[in-house]
């Protein structure tokens, strides 16, 4: 036996945007353990499975480590998929960027800055991003950058900057200690941000502050509730507006915050009065005692706090669902104070980082509007491009890029690192929409789901072999390190799009150029900061060991732990008056259940890293959660497969009968291709955030045969919760 | 301002914190106590008794990770029968575990002149190694019962109370509930027993994989069934370093 001792490389976590710092353990560049620092003010030692152990993707032998460009050319309207390395070519770099620069100048140069688009990537680093969008803007003159920010946290994001001008999480999560009265709302806290949730539970347990749990699901959390709201799917505005009137109606609310600090009160409390407990419980079935004992609890609170998740935006009133919240923090002061606040947690590593960087269809990075002739100038200007030259139109969201992938749309779609076939909602009709572009990039680790449609593969490097920064849930900016030589010919993203970017300009023949002549992460940061004033601040040099928190004004502003002391970006927040309305598609005679979608601790997002990582071994397979009263009603016995339909699609896999989910309503991780729930959900938007109702849509439930089931994995029992 | 207190560590007088432990206050004037099963991140159970200190007065030796400062207390640290317990203690624990991966204890027991084979005839502790899923495996031969493991777990960290003590005595040892593999058990494979593990008893599957001489390409290329089963060491004698 042979005991391995080196010294770890630290750098940042890869997964949720709790933004763990981690220690990579290495012998001739194999990373065989991750372990955490314990005077880490971000994770304190503490890790959870997937930093611990979900790394070994990097090493997994279907990983792409060489450019690759398709045999078989596709055409538009026939474009399939291939995941089989037969199909590909494996080619030079100079002849795949060539290839790619050329093919996307030749659409460019007939069609126009509309027919291109491009997905950013939330678990790049906000150089990679940053660069990525400048290449869109200011080489192709397109505002079609988006990510998957849009399917994520877009209905938090356009309330949050309505109501008081900023969208990021306003506390910081080490001041959850701090908190008495906790309100956790669409966020299943302890399978998606481990490491924030078992701040909670201390905070819980040690210091005996109060938990309220809104949530259709008996999630983990719920054991550690006071009160828990077993709200249906959808009817957010109903219970925390019920919430504002019980406040109101008793006194509980704060006059002199609502006095200097906000404004709209009188039209506001005038909204909430239609929603007496009564009305509420009628609407949502949480009990009316539970609405008003959920109210006091939070209005008497020294430090409530609100977090909360992708159960709240992922509506078509998931603006509105936000707006309620910040309706009720607003009338009870719980904000501008330590321990408290509006915290939306981000799901990924740098989700908040890559909407910092403009990788946004309506903001340059900074969140400076393109359809501002000032914020375009100061681009103009730091990109040195001609006066009037970039485009002052508002770009094409996520969703609208695929859905405007028809002739005289978009025709091109470069994609870094996202897989838009697994996380589209209504996954049938978006396959259809892929099919329909001219050209498609990859830059990615795997051939995904995504990436099968792709033209040109492009082999990305991972986090442990580059540099950057991730900005995490709590705008902490913190460094990744190249901890291991990138494996085959694997290149960090930002050396790909710049030399990809180079190519560009020369065909385009333009005058001045960009600049992308990078040698090292750091330069681009230092470029970013002088275009984005909160991260003027952020150096290298000052980020090697503690990440700061943006706002950071200056090269000596000591960062940002919470927002709002003084007062809102906006000056003074709006309340919005609300009223109730359902989700899209309710449930009915033919499709009688409430489909609600999610994740699971061991896996993440499209699946693209964990399902290609040994964290697959203990998480194998889809399940759909249903409660013992239906599936009495349908008959359905635990592990029995099942086939879940709804009027998009139909998926087949087993069946989990637990009392997790309440009746009615049945949920199903997003995770699994094999058993995607996308094929089933419903694809209508948020009218302003534009977000899809990923977690509500009419579904039915029956039992197949047994060999229907596409996995071939045996079920796994676990004891976990 | 909190409460001081004054008091002699070594002879030495000092005035600290009345909430400080004789562990804390000894290392605030730079005296360092060893300790074993003590974690900073962990609550101190005084399990080991490595960090035991003479109290003038007090009938035995003090566990100073817990014990708290005291005004006129007196205070010595390494004294003869101190220094004699903890090599007494540090002998026994070579007796029964497998230590050869816990380079900090080794030192310690060089450090006190620790006796290898003092209990030369004693029982080893040799329980199996544990390989049931595909993150880590268990290999209690070298657990010396600190305790930080089962703590971290529940309140100090995780609060996922999925090990504890098992048996009584000397076949104490840290178990799921009835044995149970860990997949079935409330383990939700955080791993922050590795993180506060001190012997390596605890140990990452891809780390233990390289260790018994698997070259990386060898351990990514393993099936399913392969890594999540009991792994057989590998075949060839020249894999072996």
């Amino acid at each position: 036996m042979n005991v391995i001792k080196n010294k770890p490389v630290t750098t940042t976590c890869p997964f949720c945007g709790v933004g763990c710092n981690l220690e990579l353990h290495i012998k001739d560049n194999f990373i065989y353990k991750v372990t955490a620092p314990f005077d880490s003010v971000v994770n304190k030692g503490n890790l959870c499975v997937k930093g611990r152990f979900g790394y070994d993707f990097i090493y997994n032998k279907r990983r792409i480590l060489s450019p690759l460009i398709r045999k078989t050319p596709q055409k538009p309207g026939a474009r399939f998929q291939a995941f089989n390395l037969d199909e590909w070519r494996e080619v030079s770099w100079d002849e795949a960027l060539d290839y790619t620069a050329k093919r996307l100048v030749e659409i460019y140069q007939r069609d126009g800055s509309n027919a291109m688009a491009v997905y950013c990537c939330a678990k790049a680093t906000n150089e990679d991003n940053y660069l990525l969008q400048k290449l869109f803007r200011a080489l192709f003159r397109t505002n079609n950058v988006d990510h998957c920010t849009r399917l994520c946290h877009a209905g938090s994001v356009v309330a949050l900057q309505k109501a008081i001008g900023s969208a990021a999480m306003s506390n910081t999560a080490a001041e959850i200690m701090e908190t008495d009265v906790f309100i956790i709302t669409g966020s299943n806290t302890t399978e998606t941000h481990p490491i924030i949730s078992i701040q909670m539970k201390a905070a819980i347990e040690k210091n005996g502050a109060k938990l309220i749990v809104v949530d259709p699901r008996r999630i983990e959390m719920v054991n550690y509730a006071t009160l828990w709201l077993a709200e249906k799917p959808g009817s957010d505005v109903a219970v925390f507006s019920g919430m504002a009137h019980v406040i109101l109606k008793e006194n509980l609310y704060n006059k002199e915050f609502i006095d200097t600090r906000t404004e709209n009160f009188q039209n506001f409390s005038k909204a909430m009065e239609k929603f007496t407990p009564e009305y509420v419980e009628s609407i949502t079935g949480v009990e009316k005692d539970k609405i008003i004992q959920a109210a006091r609890l939070y209005a008497n609170a020294k430090r409530g706090a609100i977090y909360w998740a992708l159960g709240i935006s992922q509506s078509t009133h998931g603006t509105d669902n936000a707006h309620s919240l910040i309706n009720l923090a607003l009338l009870t002061g719980h904000v501008g104070k330590r321990g408290t606040g509006l915290n939306p947690l981000r799901g990924q590593n740098n989700v908040q980082g890559a909407s910092d960087a403009g990788a946004m269809p309506w903001h340059y990075p900074g969140y400076q509007e393109v359809d501002d002739e000032q914020s375009a100038l100061i681009f103009e200007k730091a990109w040195n491009i001609e006066p009037g030259g970039l485009n002052r139109k508002k770009g094409l969201t996520t969703t609208e890029i695929l859905s405007n992938a028809h002739p005289g749309g978009v025709r091109s779609l470069y994609i870094m690192g996202e897989n838009p076939m697994m996380t589209e909602p209504n996954l049938n009709a978006a396959h259809k929409h892929m099919q329909e572009l001219e050209f498609v990039v990859c830059q990615d680790l795997f051939i995904n789901e995504s990436g099968a449609y792709a033209d040109v593969f492009l082999p990305a490097t991972t986090f442990a072999e580059k540099d950057g920064t991730f900005t995490n849930t709590d705008r902490r900016v913190q460094r990744v390190r190249k901890a291991i030589e990138p494996l085959g010919n694997a290149r960090p993203d930002w050396q790909i799009i710049s030399d990809l970017a180079k190519r560009i300009e020369k065909l385009l023949g333009r005058p001045n150029s960009a600049y992308w002549d990078y040698s090292h992460p750091e330069e681009i940061m230092d470029e970013f900061g002088t275009v984005v004033p909160s991260y003027r601040g952020i150096k290298y040099a000052r980020i090697e060991k503690t990440g700061l928190q943006t706002p950071v004004v200056d090269e000596n502003h000591p960062g940002t732990p919470f927002l709002y002391a003084e007062s809102f970006p906006i000056g003074k927040a709006k309340f919005f008056p609300l009223d109730f309305r359902p989700i899209d598609e309710g449930a009915d005679k033919d499709f009688p259940l409430i489909l609600n979608t999610g994740r699971v601790l061991e896996h993440w997002h499209g699946g693209t890293l964990t399902r290609n990582s040994w964290l697959d071994d203990l998480n194998s397979q889809a399940l759909v959660e249903i409660n013992p009263v239906d599936a009495e009603t349908y008959n359905i016995n635990h592990l029995d497969v099942v086939k879940v339909q709804s009027r998009r699609g139909e998926i087949v896999l087993r069946a989990n009968v637990t009392q997790k989910t309440i009746a009615g309503v049945v949920f199903i991780p997003f995770h699994f291709a094999e058993a995607a729930a996308n094929f089933l959900t419903n694809d209508a938007l948020d009218p302003e955030a534009l977000i899809p109702e990923f977690k509500a849509c009419a579904v039915k439930i029956e039992k197949v045969a047994e060999d229907l089931l596409p996995t071939k994995q045996p079920y796994l029992p676990r004891g976990r919760y | 301002m909190t409460d001081t207190v004054k008091l002699k560590i070594n002879h030495q007088e000092i005035e600290c914190d009345q909430d400080l432990t004789i562990l804390q206050a000894a290392r605030s004037v730079g005296v360092n106590i060893p300790t074993i099963c003590y974690h900073d991140h962990c609550t101190a159970n005084a399990l080991c008794r490595m960090c035991v200190v003479e109290v003038k007065g007090a009938r035995t030796l003090v566990a100073s990770c817990v014990a708290k400062v005291s005004e006129g207390m007196e205070v010595e640290t390494h004294n003869e029968r101190v220094t004699r317990s903890r090599k007494t203690i540090l002998e026994m624990m070579l007796s029964t575990s497998d230590l050869s991966q816990s380079p900090e204890l080794l030192e310690m027991a060089s450090e006190y002149d620790a006796d290898h084979d003092r209990f030369g005839d004693a029982e080893r502790r040799s329980p199996a190694l544990i390989d049931d899923n595909s993150m880590f495996v268990r290999d209690y031969e070298k657990c010396i019962l600190c305790w930080r493991c089962v703590q971290v777990c529940a309140e100090d960290a995780q609060y996922a109370f999925a090990i504890n003590f098992k048996g009584r005595g000397y076949h104490t040892q840290i178990s799921t509930f009835y044995e149970k593999p860990l997949p079935e058990s409330t383990c939700v494979f955080c791993g922050q027993c590795i993180g506060v593990c001190p012997t390596e008893a605890l140990k990452p599957k891809r780390q233990w994989l390289l260790e018994l001489g698997y070259e990386s390409d060898q351990i990514m290329q393993m099936t399913r069934n392969e890594r999540s089963k009991k792994t057989k060491k590998p075949q060839t004698s020249t894999a072996v370093k």
